[in-house]
């Protein structure tokens, strides 16, 4: 029997209360010290707010650190899109908030599909990264007496959200970029950008290295180290359309996971309620509206199917504000997945506006009537610009449109509490873990969780691998260098044999209108099954008929988005069949077959409060289904209602 | 609203094509048809590469990534002006309906020494890292802050240091600079730290090794003919450069810090 089919998930959640559990296990975990630090080298792959803050923190303690990006600098990851906020359980604003609300909002919001002792942890550490923040020099809000600000967000009746206007991910990346900037120049740091991960070099069962395309040259280089860090965001992309980065790919996720990484609940996706709606086929990305901006805004659609007036001359009678009428006590703010299948639910039943009919109002008329255009344009100034930009609408005047659309990944690599993959010595942090958000994340806790994962979590825990896993010396001369180099060169050279009459995003645009379809905003099995079927298909087609041109010896975007895509023409089919496997509603996770009279998600926790953690098996369509129970010692799961 | 019967533009694409850094490089001329005036303008340009992998010859290379003005990857001049001519906004924020049917749109890289061309529209902007890494910083290591409200911040200088620290690292103001200088990049940074407390223990360190650094990667001098302020996508002002002028002139007379940085 294989023996990986053995391997029991063992989150090695820590003894005692949840509150204590966190202590518990520092307390307990081996250190490296000081003096021993710079022996041990650690690699970190993405330079998003869990990267730069993993790389920067492990430096600063005397790791030497090699960090890889694939943009031209590491102050361009993803994260930096981020824009309302990040939340902290501060109680600044007197309103009531601790750690223990955070933590059951956040296990809440997640429809209790997510590891309490995780939540929990991240609920602790969330006030240290405001902390760090400040003392970094990110410019968040702050009151006239000069005390930091905040704001409300989905899922939540406290307001515990920190923001620098609607630049909060970019504000914070930038605090980290600056640290991973300080420990370069400090030679702690080695920056590698302009480097794209293609596979994971595991010896002797650790992970110990990786191997990586250099984007200008094009040569296949690798670096060995003690630890891998994976910080590189999610896999959103696999839609074509949606608000993450066009770079943003599942393919060092992928490859580690063909490695034996297991993939935890893939089909876990979250669609974000206001984005701008698409309008063309030439579409290549889609626009986040943030979610802040449902504090001010009200959401509406006319009550009349056949209304087909302007907003502005449709009067407040006529007006069906639907989340306030249907959620009356968390009105506008209710979580985001709740959001969207409240906007879907009216544009299919044919209330939606705009010329394709799949859009909402978002209206900042009362807002502004009560608070004035100038409090309004302090608030969300670069956001209504930037909406301006994209629909030549002035949303000061005229009402947005709105629609869901793709925007984070909730599913990710499995890793046990100390953020290890089911390779040793592989840690996962950020979005591209499972680990906090369940099946639904509620808004500015994307921040949170990135951070907390690199500035307070591994440094800790990476040490006690490095202290107990009796690493032997490994150099790229290793034999397992040379082979997991040559399976990459394979695979160029297997792409660059590309000379058909398709193009990448040809077979991108068909991936994606067949994911967002049937794996989409509500999913059923027959829909499911079909796209399994359809995917294989087009990724039979893709192999015989895509057109790669020029050569693997050069700055070659092709090659770089044709390999993306054949990762995610593979890791499409697993996210379907984590879909179809999953035999309930709960969260982003919605099947038709599973929902209340009322349209609402309808868990079933007799058979589904567990954690779906695929092993790769060397076939893409047998992958093996592992399960990690939930067990939940002190929340008790109920039906989430924001009524 | 957008209106469905918008007339498509036919244009003619005059991009610069070079296929390495030690390569030559020349205009090429592209005719497109069927743009749609609500296209963004890397939408045009992903088209046009569409158009040329159809005809089996090479597509345009260019940084993009976030697509929504905030990563600063993208990055082209436009018809002669850095990101195009709408005023505070990145290349892909640009839209097409800026443009007339008939047009003819010329696009080149960035054009500084500091900044070589990579391929075809991808310059090096590695510089910029570099002038961070002088001393775009605050020393505090993960773990040493105190509270967060430990520290008043006036409001007023707190949405200062923000205009400053709104820069996007996107290179425009450089490409649009006759002289090709850094000066609005690297005041934008100086300038946020310089109003915050958290900034003062560094601050005349910051300036003169941020200033040196700047000097020693070939970047011009500033001439205050304020082109970088028209052309950044983030809207920081030239009120940043006086800032930095400020600074230096006051780290440089009023205060003992030397650069750790050689001078150029």
């Amino acid at each position: 029997m294989n023996e990986a089919m053995n391997n029991i998930l063992n989150s090695r959640v820590p003894d005692g209360p949840l509150s204590e559990k966190w202590q518990n296990c520092k307390n307990e975990m081996k250190l490296v010290a000081p003096n021993n630090k710079r022996k041990y080298d650690i690699i970190v792959v993405g330079t998003g707010l869990a990267g730069a803050s993993a790389a920067a923190s492990l430096a600063e303690m005397g790791y030497n650190v090699k960090a890889f990006c694939y943009q031209d600098s590491a102050r361009r990851a993803h994260s930096i899109a981020a824009q309302g906020g990040i939340n902290a359980a501060k109680n600044y604003p007197n309103d009531g908030d601790s750690v223990y609300r955070l933590f059951y909002d956040t296990i809440k919001g997640g429809d209790f599909r997510a590891r309490e002792s995780n939540v929990y942890r991240l609920a602790e550490v969330s006030n240290n990264i405001i902390d760090q923040c400040v003392a970094q020099g990110v410019p968040f809000a702050r009151e006239y007496g000069g005390l930091l600000a905040n704001r409300t967000f989905g899922g939540a009746q406290v307001s515990r959200t920190f923001y620098c206007r609607g630049q909060t991910g970019q504000q914070l990346l930038l605090g980290a970029y600056s640290g991973l900037m300080r420990q370069v120049a400090a030679g702690k740091v080695q920056m590698y950008s302009r480097h794209e991960m293609l596979d994971l070099v595991v010896v002797d069962g650790v992970a110990r290295g990786i191997v990586c395309r250099n984007m200008v040259s094009g040569e296949i280089e690798t670096y060995a180290a003690h630890a891998v860090l994976l910080c590189t965001g999610g896999y959103g992309n696999v839609f074509y359309l949606s608000t993450n980065a066009k770079g943003c790919n599942v393919t060092a996720a992928w490859r580690c996971y063909k490695r034996g990484a297991y993939f935890a609940n893939p089909c876990y996706t979250q669609i974000h309620p206001t984005c701008i709606p698409v309008k063309g086929d030439y579409q290549s990305k889609l626009t986040l509206m943030s979610e802040s901006l449902r504090n001010d805004g009200r959401v509406w659609v006319p009550k009349d199917v056949n209304d087909s007036r302007l907003p502005s001359q449709i009067p407040e009678d006529d007006r069906d504000y639907y989340l306030e009428r249907r959620y009356p006590a968390f009105g506008n703010m209710v979580p985001r997945d709740v959001a969207s299948r409240a906007a879907k639910e009216r544009c299919d039943a044919g209330y939606g506006v705009g010329d394709s009919g799949k859009a909402v109002y978002l209206d900042f008329k009362r807002a502004i009537e009560e608070q004035g255009e100038q409090r309004i344009r302090e608030k969300y100034g670069n956001l209504f610009h930037m909406y301006q930009k994209i629909t030549d609408e002035n949303p000061y005047h005229v009402p947005m449109r709105i629609y869901p659309a793709v925007h984070y990944t909730m599913g990710g690599l499995w890793v046990d509490y100390h953020l290890q993959s089911t390779v040793p010595g592989l840690y996962v942090l950020g979005e591209a873990n499972f680990s906090d958000h369940g099946a639904n994340r509620l808004g500015a806790s994307a921040l949170m969780q990135g951070l907390a994962d690199g500035y307070f979590v591994v440094p800790y825990t990476i040490g006690h691998h490095l202290a107990t896993a009796n690493l032997k010396p490994v150099s790229t001369a290793h034999p397992q260098f040379a082979a997991v180099k040559e399976d990459v060169e394979n695979r160029v050279r297997k792409l660059l044999s590309g000379k058909g009459d398709r193009t990448v995003q040809e077979f991108h645009r068909d991936l994606g209108e067949i994911m967002w379809n049937q794996c989409g905003m509500a999913r059923s099995q027959v829909g499911l099954e079909s796209a399994i079927e359809k995917i294989q298909e087009l990724r039979d087609q893709f192999w015989n008929r895509v057109y790669v041109p020029g050569v693997g010896e050069e700055l070659n975007q092709q090659l770089e988005q044709a390999g993306r895509l054949a990762d995610f023409l593979e890791f499409g089919e697993l996210m379907a069949r984590d879909a179809l496997e999953r035999n309930e509603s709960c969260g982003g996770h919605f099947r038709e077959e599973y929902q209340t009279e009322e349209g609402e998600a309808l868990r079933d926790d007799a058979n589904y409060a567990h954690v779906a953690a695929w092993e790769y098996t060397g076939n893409d369509s047998t992958a093996v289904r592992h399960t990690e129970p939930l067990t939940y010692d002190t929340v008790k799961m109920t039906t989430r209602s924001y009524k | 609203m957008i209106s469905p019967g918008k007339k498509k533009l036919k244009l003619t694409i005059r991009v610069w094509r070079q296929k390495g850094s030690n390569e030559r490089g020349q205009f090429r001329d592209y005719l497109l048809q069927g743009i749609s005036p609500d296209m963004s303008f890397l939408e045009m340009l992903d088209i046009l590469n569409e158009q040329l992998l159809d005809h089996g010859e090479e597509p345009v290379a260019f940084d993009h990534d976030c697509r929504e003005g905030i990563c600063g990857a993208c990055g082209v001049m436009i018809n002669g002006q850095a990101h195009g001519p709408d005023n505070e906004t990145t290349t892909c924020q640009l839209h097409m309906r800026r443009f007339q049917d008939g047009d003819t749109i010329v696009i080149e890289p960035w054009r500084a020494s500091a900044f070589p061309v990579l391929r075809d529209l991808i310059v090096d902007r590695s510089p910029l890292d570099r002038i961070m890494q002088a001393g775009g910083y605050v020393s505090v290591n993960t773990g040493q802050a105190p509270d967060g409200n430990c520290l008043p911040v006036p409001r007023h200088d707190q949405e200062s240091a923000m205009d400053g620290a709104a820069c996007i690292g996107c290179g425009a103001c450089v490409a649009a600079c006759k002289n090709a200088s850094a000066m609005l990049f690297t005041s934008a940074k100086v300038s946020q730290l310089a109003q915050l407390p958290q900034g003062q223990p560094e601050r005349a360190q910051r300036v003169l090794n941020m200033v040196a650094q700047m000097d020693a990667e070939g970047f011009g001098s500033c001439t205050n003919t304020y082109e970088c302020e028209a052309a950044c996508p983030a809207g920081v002002s030239i009120s940043h450069i006086a800032r930095l002028n400020r600074e230096y002139v006051k780290a440089s007379f009023c205060s003992t810090a030397e650069p750790t940085i050689p001078m150029k």
